[in-house]
């Protein structure tokens, strides 16, 4: 490996979390190889976080057609730069725009692709690459043949460590073509305020034992109290008292926060494979018998809508609050 | 409107995976397979546009014999072709990405369906992989769909948001569920497409650009301390949560 290119995102002029995670975990398996950070459309405070990161070479695109995202555009830019710097190795986040680019750059350099990382051990010029499959019930050890690797690393999942370097930054802007932008972002609407369950480190989620929507409240002040994100079971959802954007199962996300509690959810083997790989587990549920006390750290048993409340109120206290 | 669906063989989500005989692959003994879920979305939201505008609906797979299955149940959805692509068991996306875009290449869709992911490999790849292949627009992840003059504003779902793209046709789009509700297929219909033609292929194989070398299944030993919801064993929870697992 000489050359490994980091596709690396901002939001409001910061490097995302993600994208300082890559970037570690790029020079972990470096081995002395450079660690190029590709950043498009992003001031120069951006480069200066990522310098922070062990990113020893930072390429800064400026693409005045680019408005909004367009994943055809992004996805030509990053190959036409890999070729550039004669990359090898490409690492990408495993979020909603890498998983969409990653591929796309993969056949552009006729390079093997894996999606969604835990974690890369370098072996020489070899990289093993570790992936969940089945919803995280079996994980894959598999590496690529091919000479240019391509790598997608789920978040939230490997440390971002600072290590400061001086990198060369080098400018660049890149003219486009109407066909480049054949598929283009028109407008975005955040729900404000509101943390996924993807990117929270703590996640407070509710099942059919919370009975109705009205009772969400109760899950949402825990949530708030722990400063975590609200999530949901598959009842739940199918049932319409929540939006899919908070499904946490086999058939929603598959989150690993520090914490994750699951209030009034059974456990079915859908949602644990969506949760399994939490650090810390606490579960309430009224029945002793039900699956999720055999896969928690923390359990309690009996009636959510007079724990919840007490729960809620009691780490309050602990915070002052 | 001509639209190709693709679709995927995988086992039912009940399903307790357990590690096969080769260390490698799944122990497929008692595992019962249906329709990706998310490709059901993807059928569903092809059969409406047709009922709208007209046209072919085709459904396609990759796989062993054994995926003919779940081409009846496309039919039995109402699909109007079916092409199996036979060959061994797929080991690597890129040769069901080059399969699929041979098939593409040949009926030349206006849009390609599939769902947002396969609930076996959960690689996300397959849509932008195969667009890539056939130099095609695509969009992923799609939760509402509106197909107009040649071109589809899609609404995506990202982190914390959703964001609406515009994308020319011909191009390919991976469903989210919401998208629609899947019909259930009805039993004269489930019987009618037992006897409907499978446009059968022979898969060509492309040179291996991922290889497996293991699996496993992960194991984490939980502290399981499980209590009676006394207000003491809360309070000793709200310990827990700030001590051991420093989240307070």
């Amino acid at each position: 490996m000489k050359n490994i290119l980091v596709y690396l995102e901002q939001a409001n002029n910061n490097l995302k979390r993600v994208s300082k995670e890559i970037a570690t975990a790029a020079a972990r398996i470096s081995g002395g190889a450079n660690v190029i950070g590709l950043i498009i459309n992003s001031d120069s405070e951006v480069a200066k976080q990522a310098a922070e990161y062990a990113v020893n070479k930072i390429i800064k695109v400026d693409v005045p057609q680019l408005e909004l995202h367009s994943s055809t555009a992004v996805a030509k830019i990053i190959a036409d730069v890999a070729k550039e710097v004669a990359a090898d190795c490409l690492l990408f986040p495993a979020n909603s725009a890498g998983l969409e680019i990653a591929p796309r750059v993969a056949i552009k350099l006729d390079a093997g692709y894996i999606a969604d990382c835990i974690d890369l051990t370098a072996n020489g010029d070899e990289i093993i690459a570790r992936k969940p499959v089945y919803a995280g019930k079996a994980v894959i050890k598999t590496k690529i043949e091919t000479p240019i690797k391509v790598f997608s690393l789920r978040p939230n999942v490997f440390t971002a460590k600072e290590n400061p370097v001086s990198p060369e930054i080098l400018d660049k802007t890149i003219e486009l073509n109407q066909s480049d932008l054949s598929a283009k972002v028109t407008s975005i609407t955040k729900n404000e305020g509101k943390l996924d369950v993807l990117e929270a480190d703590i996640v407070v989620s509710g099942g059919r034992g919370i009975k109705g929507p009205e009772h969400y409240n109760l899950i949402e002040n825990l949530a708030r109290a722990l400063g975590g994100a609200v999530g949901a079971s598959r009842a739940v959802v199918d049932a319409g008292w929540r939006p899919h954007s908070e499904q946490v199962g086999q058939t929603g996300k598959t989150v690993s926060p520090t914490l994750y509690v699951a209030c009034g959810i059974s456990g079915a083997i859908q949602h644990l494979a969506g949760m399994n790989a939490s650090k810390y587990i606490l579960a309430i549920n009224k029945d002793k018998d039900a699956p999720i006390f055999k896969n928690c750290d923390y359990g309690l048993i009996g009636d959510l809508f007079e724990i919840l409340p007490k729960l809620t109120e009691k780490i309050n206290k602990v915070k002052g609050l | 409107m001509n639209i190709l669906v693709c679709v995927s063989r995988v086992p039912d989500t009940a399903t307790r995976i357990l590690v096969g005989g080769d260390g490698k692959t799944i122990d497929k003994n008692g595992v019962k397979y249906i329709v990706n879920p998310y490709d059901e979305f993807a059928l569903e939201e092809a059969l409406r546009l047709r009922e709208k505008n007209g046209g072919t609906v085709t459904a396609v797979t990759v796989g062993t014999e054994a995926a003919t299955d779940i081409l009846r149940t496309a039919l039995a959805m109402g699909v109007d072709k079916a092409i199996l692509v036979k060959g061994d068991e797929p080991t690597d996306s890129y040769y069901v990405a080059y399969n699929l875009a041979k098939i593409a290449k040949e009926i030349n869709p206006d849009l390609i369906l599939m769902g947002r992911q396969s609930i076996d490999f959960d690689s996300f790849q397959m849509p932008s992989m195969l667009a890539e292949m056939l130099s095609l627009p695509s969009v992923s992840v799609v939760s509402a769909l509106r197909v107009e003059d040649g071109k589809i504003t899609a609404e995506r779902d990202i982190e914390g948001g959703k964001e609406t793209v515009v994308c020319s046709m011909p191009c390919v789009v991976s469903a989210q569920k919401g998208l629609n509700e899947p019909r259930y297929p009805k039993l004269p219909d489930i019987m009618k497409a037992k006897s409907k033609p499978i446009d059968t292929r022979d898969a060509e194989k492309t040179p291996a650009k991922t290889t497996v070398l293991g699996m496993e299944i992960p194991s984490k030993a939980r502290a399981g301390k499980v209590f009676e919801a006394t207000d003491a064993n809360i309070d000793e929870v709200v310990r827990l949560l700030k001590d051991e697992a420093k989240v307070i």
